[in-house]
């Protein structure tokens, strides 16, 4: 196949940034996107030219590192996938893919498709645990939780923190991101002691560091690769009102 | 073993290099105990450690479905399962601390799997035939690793850790001897920085990567570990390498990695080839009895759970003559219709989904109904820096946890044991053995503005510099993958002195071609992640040298290095025990002179060295 890539170039930071064109000859469908942009790299490198920068590490689909727009869409095409597990057999041969960083103002470009996710784990810092420190703890089976609840919980806490929800929603919400964190423990009886604080110190640090509100477009849920559902918002919303009486 | 006072410990700091599992785990645990913690991480969050991809479960000993596990029981599989080559003590340790993991795990919130009655639920892994994994579906690593971060995010908000993240650990830094401190390089804008402490934690993780195609996520690789034994610390047991035998095949010369599917798919899934080699027909057109469940015949009461390192070199052999399916010829079927027709899809559809998911993502095919395709590929590495039972490596006041260290799985790990070993090193074993350290130790003051500190800086920067201004004709990439081809070939499943021999004349070649012709772009103040690679890929280069070193030297089969010249008749390993009953401790002499040996002997005093044997 040969691609056309239109690629997103920012220097640093505080640098203007611009579209470039490239062009990726002999791409095969069994290539992952990223090894087609591994590809296109090594081209430039030999050229003398910049490679892209681009996050990714594990390549499975779990470190959440990944994350770019693909013609307007976060993590490309498919539904339930990151970018690192997007291949090439989704596209065909003249394609052109305009890939661009995540976009959001709490986001800053650190490097072209690079961006800053700091914020996620400000939010984190907020409340995002249960305060237990190490040792001390009961057996583990002293506290049965249901299976429904533990699956649900469960649901909520395979969220990998890649930003794509962000990326996603028109207001640059993270309340998918959020919810799916204050919900795993609003699930558990681990995590009612701290329920009403964290819920209420979470939303705080969200709202501080720019992401904005939900609006109930549900692209979060339509755009998340470990497809978490937005009843998670809802929960989020609920165990905020419930925090604040 | 001697305390710090409570009260004290607020005046000692310690850095911790590496924040996944055991890294993360220690930093938070020394935190919360009063210490102050600096934590260096060359990831934006300790949440992208590469903890997080493992799969399958965690072990402990806690004997909840009644099968008669123990604490002995676990140390002694471990201890077997490693083909004893781990020092009994330590494993011990291990085992007896796997239950308050569990323990503190649930406690933080992590989801395990569990029972209808709301009980925490167990399943089996290979080389034990008890069933004492934890589990969160097939994502294991990621939900401990969350439970770590949540920790440590915790001990970042009540100021008791520093976390710096997307900074490179380039150096430490010795004074009087001792670690006490490590040279960073921040990876956006390229500064090159110092950092001073009592003490120096490495969790840095394995060194897979030296085979260019693993599992290990991309950026894995044994720079810090590397340059502290250049410092001083010595490699142990390098050539101890595991081979995971459910991955999925490569496909092409541009594969960048190699994907795992978890060991727990081998409780399900039947592992099979054509009997007749050369049979090439669609894997649902093969009549059962033209079928070779190979595994099941070889060892009918361990079955498709034999441990790693037999798994993969029985599916290495049956390709090799000419068994193998698919494109390549270089895979066998990992089949679970029997599983779907006797439970239905549904059940296999809740145990395995993800992994189910993540094959068709990858290949293209639904492994509900047409028979996985799997081969080994290289996973974990068990060798190490060499530890104490305290964990202190041979510079004083360094310490090395979780997959960075070579402790406790001897010359083979058995499944679900490396979750289990870096939060037990993290959790429960460093917070009181760096305590001894700190409390025996008289240290003086040290601050980044002395001598040693911008020694070691500047040596980093002209290293950099160097390789910056290079500007050759080969990527990267390019010379890495010749080093991974080289190591495959010749340091990898299967060794041989010839091979080895080879393997030390091609990798120093390798490395003079690398100073010489590697290209890297930009400059180093600013984010350049082709000289992370090239300044990781310059270690690799001198690192292969010594596993090939390593493995040459080490005259018997064990575990995951199999040297031909040493198996039985069967094809096993066959190991040496009078001579090679030893850690095998490398001290770097220079860039230009030999290595040289150290042995620790291995001392069983409770278990019977015996052949492995799962038949």
């Amino acid at each position: 196949m040969k691609i056309t890539v239109q690629a997103w170039r920012q220097n640093h930071r505080n640098a203007e940034g611009r579209f470039e064109s490239y062009s990726v000859d002999n791409v095969s469908e069994d290539m992952s996107f990223f090894e087609m942009l591994d590809m296109l790299n090594n081209q430039l490198i030999l050229e003398g030219k910049d490679p892209i920068s681009f996050d990714h590490d594990c390549r499975e689909g779990i470190c959440g590192t990944c994350g770019v727009m693909i013609n307007g869409r976060a993590h490309g095409p498919l539904s339930g996938t990151t970018s690192c597990q997007l291949h090439m057999r989704s596209f065909k041969d003249g394609d052109v893919l305009i890939v661009e960083p995540w976009r959001a103002a709490a986001f800053p470009v650190i490097r072209d498709l690079v961006v800053d996710r700091k914020g996620f784990d400000r939010i984190m810092e907020a409340g995002g645990y249960v305060s237990v420190s190490t040792g001390g703890v009961p057996d583990a089976n002293t506290l049965p939780v249901s299976k429904k609840n533990a699956d649900l919980s469960f649901d909520a806490a395979a969220c990998i923190g890649c930003g794509a929800c962000v990326a996603a929603c028109k207001n640059s919400s993270a309340m998918l991101f959020v919810g799916a964190k204050v919900s795993q423990y609003a699930l558990l009886p681990q995590g009612q002691v701290e329920r009403a604080s964290r819920a209420k110190n979470m939303v705080k640090q969200m709202d501080t560091e720019g992401f904005g509100n939900c609006t109930n477009t549900s692209a979060c849920e339509v755009e998340c690769p470990k497809e978490i559902s937005i009843v998670n918002i809802a929960r989020l919303n609920r165990e905020f009102v419930r925090a604040s009486f | 073993m001697k305390l710090v006072n409570p009260s004290n410990k607020r005046k000692y700091d310690i850095i911790v290099v590496g924040t996944g599992l055991a890294g993360g785990s220690a930093a938070a645990t020394l935190a919360e105990l009063g210490y102050n913690v600096k934590a260096f991480s060359y990831h934006e969050s300790p949440r992208r450690a590469h903890s997080i991809a493992a799969q399958g479960g965690i072990n402990a000993a806690k004997n909840y479905p009644n099968d008669g596990d123990s604490v002995y029981r676990l140390f002694y599989d471990t201890i077997k399962g490693g083909d004893y080559r781990a020092r009994e003590a330590n494993v011990y340790r291990l085992a007896e601390v796997s239950s308050n993991i569990i323990d503190q795990c649930v406690a933080q919130g992590v989801p395990f799997a569990r029972e209808y009655g709301g009980l925490l639920d167990n399943r089996s892994f290979g080389g034990a035939q008890v069933s004492r994994t934890f589990y969160a579906r097939g994502q294991t690593g990621q939900q401990l690793l969350l439970g770590v971060y949540s920790a440590l995010v915790r001990q970042m908000n009540a100021g008791k850790v520093a976390f710096y993240p997307r900074h490179d650990m380039l150096d430490i830094v010795k004074v009087e001897g001792r670690a006490r401190g490590i040279v960073t390089r921040n990876l956006e804008t390229g500064e090159i920085c110092s950092h001073s402490a009592d003490a120096v934690i490495l969790a840095t993780g394995g060194y897979g990567n030296v085979f260019f195609l693993s599992t290990n996520a991309m950026a894995s690789n044994v720079t810090a570990s590397w340059r502290a034994h250049k410092q001083g610390a010595y490699f142990a047991n390098p050539c101890f390498t595991q081979i995971h035998p459910t991955c999925i095949p490569v496909s092409s010369e541009h594969q960048s990695k190699l994907t795992l599917m978890s060991e727990s798919l081998r409780n399900d899934g039947r592992v099979w080839v054509p009997k007749k080699a050369g049979d090439y027909r669609n894997p649902n057109d093969i009549p059962e009895e033209d079928r070779d469940y190979y595994l099941e015949r070889l060892y009918p009461s361990f079955g498709n759970l034999v441990p790693r390192d037999v798994a993969s070199r029985r599916a290495k052999e049956m390709c090799d003559k000419g068994h193998g399916v698919g494109a390549t010829k270089l895979s066998v079927y990992l089949d679970f219709e029997d599983v779907i027709s006797r439970k239905g899809k549904e059940w296999v559809s809740e145990k395995y989904g993800n992994l189910f998911d993540m094959y068709r993502q990858i290949t293209g095919e639904n492994p509900y109904e047409t028979p996985m395709k799997i081969y080994p590929a290289v996973h974990y590495t068990m060798g190490g820096l060499w530890v104490d039972y305290n964990l202190m490596s041979s510079v004083p006041g360094l310490h090395v946890l979780g997959e960075a260290n070579f402790s406790d799985h001897g010359a083979n790990r058995l499944g679900a044991s490396a979750l289990m070993q870096g939060l037990a090193d993290g959790y429960f074993i460093i917070p009181y053995t760096i305590g001894d350290y700190l409390a025996r130790e008289k240290m003086c003051t040290v601050k980044t503005s002395d001598d040693h500190f911008l020694r070691a800086e500047k040596v980093v920067k002209e290293n950099l510099e160097k390789m910056l201004s290079i500007k050759g004709s080969k990527t990267v990439d390019d010379i890495h993958k010749e080093l991974g081809k080289i190591m495959w070939e010749h340091v990898g499943m299967a060794r041989n002195k010839v091979g080895l021999k080879k393997a030390l004349e091609l990798i120093p070649k390798l490395k003079e071609d690398f100073w010489k012709s590697v290209h890297v772009p930009g400059d180093m103040n600013e984010y350049n992640p082709e000289l992370e690679k090239a300044s990781r890929l310059a270690d690799f280069l001198e690192l292969g040298e010594l596993m090939a070193r390593d493995a040459l030297h080490r005259e018997e089969s064990c575990g995951g290095h199999f040297r031909e010249e040493y198996q039985t008749e069967e094809n096993e390993a066959k190991r040496n025990d009078e001579s090679f009953s030893y850690a095998a401790a490398w001290e770097h002499k220079g860039s230009d002179s030999v290595p040289k040996l150290h042995k620790e002997e291995l001392d069983f005093e409770e278990v019977d060295l015996t052949t492995r044997s799962y038949k």
